[in-house]
């Protein structure tokens, strides 16, 4: 080729022009290559899964679904073959991993929907294929093992017993789903069944996932990012704050009261936090600059898809030059019409308790043939930077103070040193209906785990959120003891 | 046993045709047929391999001896096409004969798939149409009167689109083709290579301002006519290769803008006057928007380019008939999803490959009605492959024109399998030029070493130069000449 351009780049000077035309086609050719090889490669599984690529179909002709497993191998969702060869989809743990491994009938969900691609294809080795094939047997689909933890789920689905809503627990350091419940829950096996009834009930929100798609009011969760504003605006003097809590705070017609009215008296930075001083923090709301205070709410992934390989819901905070001091109040205690989803209220505590950096969230750890050997490996991927490492260990001291003389108390004085924040977000038009949150981390010194709890309408974060996570952390590190 | 072959064969195949495209452009490397002779050996040697290859698979996979059979005579075929070329004209370029061959049997495999008696019509037509290639050649090389034909190339081309556009039978919208005693012709097709002639006879000479309006207003018309019976595809080909050919024959950038200029601006109303225009960009700008009319197509054909990854599904192993018209508009997506990735883009370098030949044969020619045919013929070629395989893969919005050499159809074929035929005699024509050229250097040369001193080791080193230099093509011999002698080739040229 280099001889071939020294005579082909030299051309004789009456023929300039057919040079120009030829490299001209040969770089779009080049290009429309490149182009058509990145589509095919990348687009491969995503076009699978449409409902107008009949591919689909002639693969679980030929393909047994594959098995999914959680991260210590046991099954969680498998196909199993009848005498006259009718495939069910069994899943062990009926109703404890309904929504997080979904379902794969009447459409798709769940790790089922995530990994389908995967599933429904198989790598089984060639002699075990080719002896299927002489009896006229379906290869068996590959096995996905998931990260998810059969006794942390169980824990997390125990605790938020009849309550409905939802709990996370990941590890900050990699972005693993330990464990994700949703409830009400529902049986996957009988999706069939009860599908007609879930479809004709508009108002049943069951097959929600709400620990991904559920949209809350943050409450007072969502301190932890109008105290991340305050510190970036005011990095060298938030810790002279000050302020005089009576129990409310008064702008125009506007009254912002703290929870159960109670009075925090004179409060400095950390205590305001430490005992979630709404009034307070209406105050440093007010004091915020409203450009600055947009783009953090959009660098921290409000308003936007998440970067996960799941369906997520999109929270919704916007605050624009124009916002009224009125909203503003409001959204700085995470109540008005801010919205947040668990999942994203996990990830930005992920990302303090990592020293900032966000770690993506994944739920599939590895893909395997039927005979074990792996086909594809998911490795821990970071998102990037969402705050400092200073801020995230101002932060980080922040929600270690919620805990040793705050909202958080219950956490206080165990094996283990935790760190959160607590909510109690009002929701609906009675006053003092409100869901319970609690978000945090443990060890706080060397976080392991990052757990994000919503309890609808239980009352205070503190009295109702906390203690399951306490059971959640109590199991991690006994287990790991 | 099936098993193995087809998994197997998929990297055989995948390996056979990345060789072939490798050789295709090392080629390049050697500046005369003699020396590039092993390689075309080996690709010989490549193309009857990979050939065999997929007919196993097909035999295997449908369980079907008798695809054998077909395959004998396709091989045969193709076997004579490849030596009878090399018996009639020594003088041949065996590239361009290699890849069409090779093209053909991708074509001829892949039709068996999607469709056995599509298959055999196919062959039947290529049989035919590979023995009207077989004496053109001789006819380019002998008749020097084609390059006065210039009115009688517009009239006939001209009247036959206008036959189709009264009285075509109308195709999904577009008027593209009509039959006699029961044979379907589509003469856009053939116009094509009627219209390179035109314009190459009518700007050879001269290419001022006055030649360039006349021959704008026939290849307007021509234009137009395709526009009517809604044949955008050709309408486009016939469009670029006329504002091309114009840039090549006056050597002046400001066609090539005016061209540009005039082809947005009309791009621009048919996008506001047709509907179909409109339809076909919004199928391009998001085909999933509209997935169930008009986006449907493309779809299905990126469904069928994405899901055979590097190695692809096998043959017989994907659903290629899911895209409507696979067998002529979407036969690269075909290709794609059970031959894979590779093998496409190997494909496409292969097209490069013609192409590449086809404008080297063009820079070499030294008259110039037969450089700018050359040149007409070969962005012909290349951009109809430009606008099928983009159209196909989103690209560029879709036009709906044939893969030539692969796609089905017979006037397709045939009018390719001419294209290169008269590309060969072009090349022999070039052949004749550089002997007479060599000749007239020979001479010249010998003359000026007579009056030079020289040492007797130089005068071997000459002796052996001397040989070097009659196997060495005019323009390499020239720049050998240049140095030794410090004379300035291009200036006795003229």
């Amino acid at each position: 080729m280099t001889k071939n351009k020294r005579t082909e780049g030299k051309p004789q000077k009456k023929n300039r022009e057919i040079m120009i035309v030829t490299w001209a086609f040969t770089l779009l050719f080049l290009c429309m290559a490149g182009y058509i090889t990145h589509y095919a490669i990348t687009h491969q599984q995503e076009l699978i899964n449409n409902s107008y690529n009949g591919r689909q179909q002639m693969l679980l002709a030929q393909n047994r679904r594959g098995k999914i497993y959680s991260a210590d191998g046991e099954v969680l969702a498998q196909t199993v073959t009848d005498e006259e060869g009718n495939e069910k989809r069994q899943y062990p743990y009926q109703n404890l991993f309904s929504h997080v491994v979904g379902y794969a009938s009447n459409g798709r969900m769940g790790v089922e929907a995530q990994a389908n691609y995967y599933l429904i294809n198989s790598n089984a080795p060639l002699s075990q294929k080719a002896s299927l094939d002489v009896n006229g047997e379906k290869y068996p689909g590959d096995d996905v093992y998931t990260t998810l933890d059969v006794e942390l789920q169980q824990i997390a689905s125990t605790a938020l017993g009849v309550y409905q809503g939802a709990v996370i627990v990941s590890e900050p350091g990699t972005g693993k789903v330990l464990a994700m419940v949703s409830k009400p829950d529902f049986n996957p096996e009988e999706i069939e069944e009860m599908w007609d009834t879930l479809i004709a009930d508009t108002q049943s929100s069951i097959l929600l996932n709400r620990a991904t798609q559920g949209l809350y009011p943050p409450g007072s969760t969502f301190k932890i990012i109008t105290a991340l504003e305050y510190i970036r605006e005011n990095p060298d003097t938030y810790q002279n704050y000050q302020y005089q809590c009576n129990g409310s705070i008064t702008r125009g017609e506007d009254r912002i009261q703290c929870y159960h009215g109670s009075v925090h008296g004179t409060v400095g930075f950390t205590k305001s936090f430490a005992k979630s001083c709404n009034s307070s923090f209406a105050n440093i709301g007010l004091s915020l600059d409203r450009d600055s205070f947009g783009d953090t709410l959009d660098s921290l992934l409000f308003n936007q898809k998440l970067p996960v390989s799941f369906q997520s819901g999109i929270s919704k905070v916007e605050v624009f030059e124009n916002t009224s001091d009125s909203d503003m109040m409001q959204i700085a205690i995470g109540q008005g019409t801010a919205s947040i989803t668990p999942l994203l209220l996990n990830m930005i505590t992920c990302s303090i308790a990592n020293d900032g950096t966000l770690m993506k969230p994944y739920l599939t750890e590895c893909v395997k043939n039927s005979a074990g050997s792996t086909i594809k490996t998911f490795s821990p991927s970071s998102y990037g930077r969402l705050m400092s490492e200073q801020e995230a260990a101002v932060l980080q001291d922040l929600m270690m103070n919620v805990v040793e003389e705050g909202t958080a108390s219950r956490l206080k004085g165990l094996s283990y040193t935790a760190a959160g924040k607590t909510g109690s977000a009002e929701y609906g038009t009675i006053k003092g209906d409100s869901h319970a949150w609690f978000t945090g981390f443990a060890p706080a010194q060397d976080p392991q785990i990052c757990v994000t709890i919503i309890i609808e309408g239980a009352g205070a974060g503190g009295d109702y959120a906390v203690p399951i996570a306490k059971r959640i952390f109590d199991a991690y590190f006994d287990a790991s003891n | 046993m099936e098993l193995y072959v087809s998994e197997f064969s998929k990297y055989v195949i995948a390996l056979l045709i990345t060789i072939y495209t490798y050789e295709c452009f090392a080629v390049f490397r050697y500046e005369d047929e003699e020396r590039r002779s092993g390689i075309y050996t080996r690709q010989n040697i490549i193309m009857f391999a990979f050939h065999f290859s997929c007919f196993l698979v097909i035999c295997f996979e449908t369980g079907d001896i008798t695809y054998l059979f077909f395959y004998a005579f396709q091989q045969i075929v193709l076997y004579a096409a490849v030596m009878l070329f090399q018996m009639l004209y020594p003088k041949t370029n065996r590239l361009v004969i290699n890849n069409m061959c090779m093209l053909l049997s991708i074509g001829f495999v892949i039709l068996t798939r999607l469709d056995l008696n599509k298959a055999i019509k196919q062959f039947i037509i290529v049989s035919g149409s590979l023995a009207i290639a077989l004496i053109l050649p001789f006819f380019v090389h002998k008749f020097k009167f084609l390059k006065n034909l210039k009115w009688i190339y517009a009239i006939v081309g001209i009247s036959a689109l206008s036959v189709v556009m009264i009285l075509g039978q109308t195709t999904y919208g577009s008027k593209l083709s009509f039959s006699i005693a029961g044979i379907t012709f589509q003469p856009s097709e053939f116009v094509k290579i009627l219209f390179v002639f035109f314009v190459a006879s009518a700007l050879y000479k001269a290419s001022g301002f006055f030649e360039v309006f006349t021959t704008a207003v026939v290849a307007a018309a021509h234009v137009i006519v395709l526009v009517i019976s809604r044949d955008l595809g050709s309408a486009l080909i016939f469009f670029m290769v006329y504002v091309l050919m114009v840039f090549v024959a006056s050597r002046n950038f400001l066609y090539i803008l005016a061209g540009a200029a005039g082809g947005t601006g009309a791009a621009y109303v048919a996008y506001k006057v047709f509907r179909h225009v409109q339809v076909r960009v919004q199928a391009w700008k998001d085909p999933w928007s509209v997935i169930d009319s008009a986006g449907f197509q493309v779809t299905q054909s990126l469904f069928a380019i994405s899901s055979g990854g590097w190695f692809g599904l096998g043959l017989f192993k994907g659903t290629p008939d899911s895209i409507p018209f696979v067998e002529a508009d979407f036969i690269f997506s075909a290709v794609a999803e059970e031959l894979g990735i590779i093998f496409a883009v190997c494909l496409i370098l292969i097209c490069v490959s013609c192409f590449i030949m086809f404008m080297n044969i063009a820079v070499r020619l030294n008259d110039k009605f037969y450089q700018l045919t050359a040149f007409g013929l070969g962005v012909t070629y290349i951009f109809q492959v430009f606008l099928t395989i983009g159209g196909g893969s989103k690209f560029i919005p879709l036009t709906g024109v044939t893969l030539p050499l692969i796609s089905y159809g017979g006037s397709s074929v045939l009018t390719t399998l001419i294209m290169f035929s008269i590309i060969e005699g072009l090349y022999m024509i070039k052949q004749d030029e550089g002997e007479q050229e060599r000749k007239k250097q020979l001479k010249k040369q010998k003359r000026k070493k007579k009056k030079r001193v020289v040492t007797t080791t130089e005068e071997d080193q000459d002796d052996d130069l001397e040989w070097e230099e009659f196997l060495l093509s005019e323009e390499e011999l020239a720049r050998r000449v240049n140095s030794k002698a410090g004379n300035r080739f291009e200036d006795d040229e003229e």
